[in-house]
């Protein structure tokens, strides 16, 4: 069944979480992700849920040769 | 101020400088100083200083902020961070001087100063901020109008030539159809979400002066599909002289119009006796070659739209490729709706399947046109025909039979 909005960002966050340090995910693993468990999810909604991760702060886009979602951290590069 | 003796001698040749520019730019910016004794440094050792970032960026975008980093800090510590922004550019690059010299203003208070009009996108692109500087740099640059632009797996920043506004051969409102698909693609353009990055250009005519073919994912360009209109009277005044080639920009006083434009046309298509110039329009490939030549003599036809490619890119998975075209003429007008549902439709393929880092050309090739077309709905034509078949076998498929006996007929000449 699709997840309300509410969860549904919840559900990326821990996917997210659960990734850091292991594997950089894209927007659309994500979407890929949340679809293969929630089919009549709305791909529309996807994409809004991730936009309140990155617009509140709780996930940051990054660049490392192709663009991934990821929490934030200082980079290795800012390092002194 | 450090000592540059290698770049000093960029300073001796007759052309202007880089080396000058940042040096009278490093007498008020001390990073820029740093940058320079960086650059010297790099060129004695041969050896890149800088450490790209993957991270910074301002709230909500995804895009348009590239992390940069100096690897000798202690050295050189305006270089700490120096981070390039990239400003989404107006349609065909028309400025007021004023809005000019409030970006110069916003950028003399927040970054180094360098600017660069502008970077191969089309973006103009300010190099060289702190991190701390990025947001309240963005906001003010917002305040003024701008917006940042596209940078990363993401759409990026449409590019147009200048078109009607100051060119007789365009052929579609490129300027307008830039805007309105920046605007329409303004989600996809901040928040990156595509396996690599897309580029959309629009050319006015074949001349093509945005480059399109060669650095767009999907390029638009305008073209005729009806005959090149001839003055014939225009044509032997070239031809005796009266009138110079390309409108008088070239050194040569006289055309010859066989060996000029005839001979050259890459299809050889046009005949010219002396008298009459004739042309095989069904065999024009519209290069644009004879109109160039002679501008007051032939113009392009009246039935005008957009010829649509796909693919182009530099080598990054596979080698570099040219466009392809897939739609050989679509008529378009404002707001360009057609082409913003083809684009949507044929991003969606790509992000489905496409891999991390494979342009739209590199899928196409991996999975074949059969298969894009059918995954967007256009039909195939002879114009997205490469090279003749070499696989003797076809396989049609059960459906392919179903449509036929339903009447579907496949490509017909007329
Ligand atoms: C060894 C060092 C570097 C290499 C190999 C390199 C390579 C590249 C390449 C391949 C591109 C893409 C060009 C294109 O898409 O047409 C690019 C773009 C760019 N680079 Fe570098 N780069 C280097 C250093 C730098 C530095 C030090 C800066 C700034 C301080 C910088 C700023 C940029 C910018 C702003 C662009 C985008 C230009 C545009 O929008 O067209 N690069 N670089
Ligand atoms: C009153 C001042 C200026 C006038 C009237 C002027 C006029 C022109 C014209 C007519 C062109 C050719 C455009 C075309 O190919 O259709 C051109 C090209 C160009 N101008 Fe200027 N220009 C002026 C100042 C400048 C300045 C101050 C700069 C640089 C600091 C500059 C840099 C260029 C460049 C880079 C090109 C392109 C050359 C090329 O693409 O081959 N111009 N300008
Ligand atoms: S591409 Fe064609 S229409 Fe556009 S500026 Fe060049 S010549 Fe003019
Ligand atoms: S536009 Fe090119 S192909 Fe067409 S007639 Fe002129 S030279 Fe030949």
């Amino acid at each position: 069944m699709a997840l309300a909005k509410a969860e549904l960002v919840e559900y990326l966050y821990k996917m997210v979480e659960a990734a850091q340090g292991k594997k950089q995910l894209k927007a659309m693993d994500l979407q890929k992700a949340v679809l293969k468990e929630h089919p009549d999810q709305d791909k529309n909604m996807i994409k809004m849920a991730i936009k309140e991760l990155i617009d509140s702060g709780r996930c940051v886009y990054t660049y490392f040769g192709g663009s991934f979602i990821e929490i934030p951290h200082v980079e290795g590069a800012a390092k002194h | 101020m450090h000592k540059t003796p290698l770049l000093d001698q960029l300073e001796s040749g007759p052309y202007p400088s880089f080396v000058k520019d940042l040096k009278r730019l490093a007498a008020k910016k001390p990073q820029v100083n740093d940058l320079l004794g960086q650059l010297e440094r790099s060129y004695k050792e041969k050896i890149t200083h800088w450490k790209h970032g993957g991270i910074v960026g301002v709230l909500g975008y995804g895009s348009g902020i590239i992390g940069r980093y100096s690897d000798l800090p202690d050295e050189f510590p305006g270089l700490e961070h120096f981070h390039t922004m990239r400003i989404n550019h107006p349609s065909g690059w028309f400025y007021t001087t004023q809005a000019i010299r409030e970006v110069c203003d916003i950028w003399d208070q927040y970054g180094s100063g360098i600017l660069n009009m502008h970077g191969a996108t089309g973006d103009l692109v300010l190099l060289g901020t702190t991190t701390d500087n990025l947001e309240p740099c963005f906001q003010a640059l917002a305040h003024k109008g701008w917006d940042i632009g596209g940078s990363g797996s993401a759409m990026r920043s449409p590019s147009c030539c200048v078109g009607p506004a100051r060119c007789e051969w365009a052929m579609f409102d490129t300027l307008e159809a830039c805007y309105e698909c920046t605007q329409h693609f303004q989600f996809d353009l901040h928040r990156p979400s595509f396996p690599y990055k897309y580029k959309l250009k629009f050319s006015g005519c074949p001349n093509d002066c945005v480059a399109a073919v060669a650095r767009a994912d999907q390029s638009h360009i305008g073209v005729w599909r009806d005959d090149i209109k001839i003055d014939q009277s225009a044509v032997k005044a070239y031809d005796g002289g009266e009138l110079k080639p390309r409108g008088g920009a070239t050194p040569y006083a006289k055309l010859d119009v066989k060996a000029d434009v005839v001979d050259l046309c890459p299809t050889g298509c046009m005949s010219w006796d002396g008298k009459t110039l004739k042309i095989d329009n069904k065999n024009c490939n519209h290069c644009m070659h004879c109109i160039n030549m002679m501008p007051q003599a032939l113009k392009p036809g009246s039935e005008r739209g957009v010829t649509i490619l796909m693919g182009s890119h530099a080598p990054i998975l596979e080698g570099a490729q040219m466009s392809w075209v897939i739609v050989p003429f679509m008529e378009v007008e404002p707001p360009f709706d057609n082409i913003k549902e083809l684009t949507e439709r044929i991003i969606e393929w790509w992000a489905e399947n496409g891999k991390n880092r494979e342009r739209v050309g590199e899928l196409i090739l991996r999975l074949g046109m059969r298969t894009f077309l059918e995954a967007v709905g256009l039909p195939p034509v002879p114009q997205s025909v490469i090279r003749p078949r070499a696989n003797p076998f076809f396989y049609w498929k059960q459906e392919d039979f179903d449509a036929e006996a339903a009447g579907k007929k496949y490509y017909t000449t007329k």
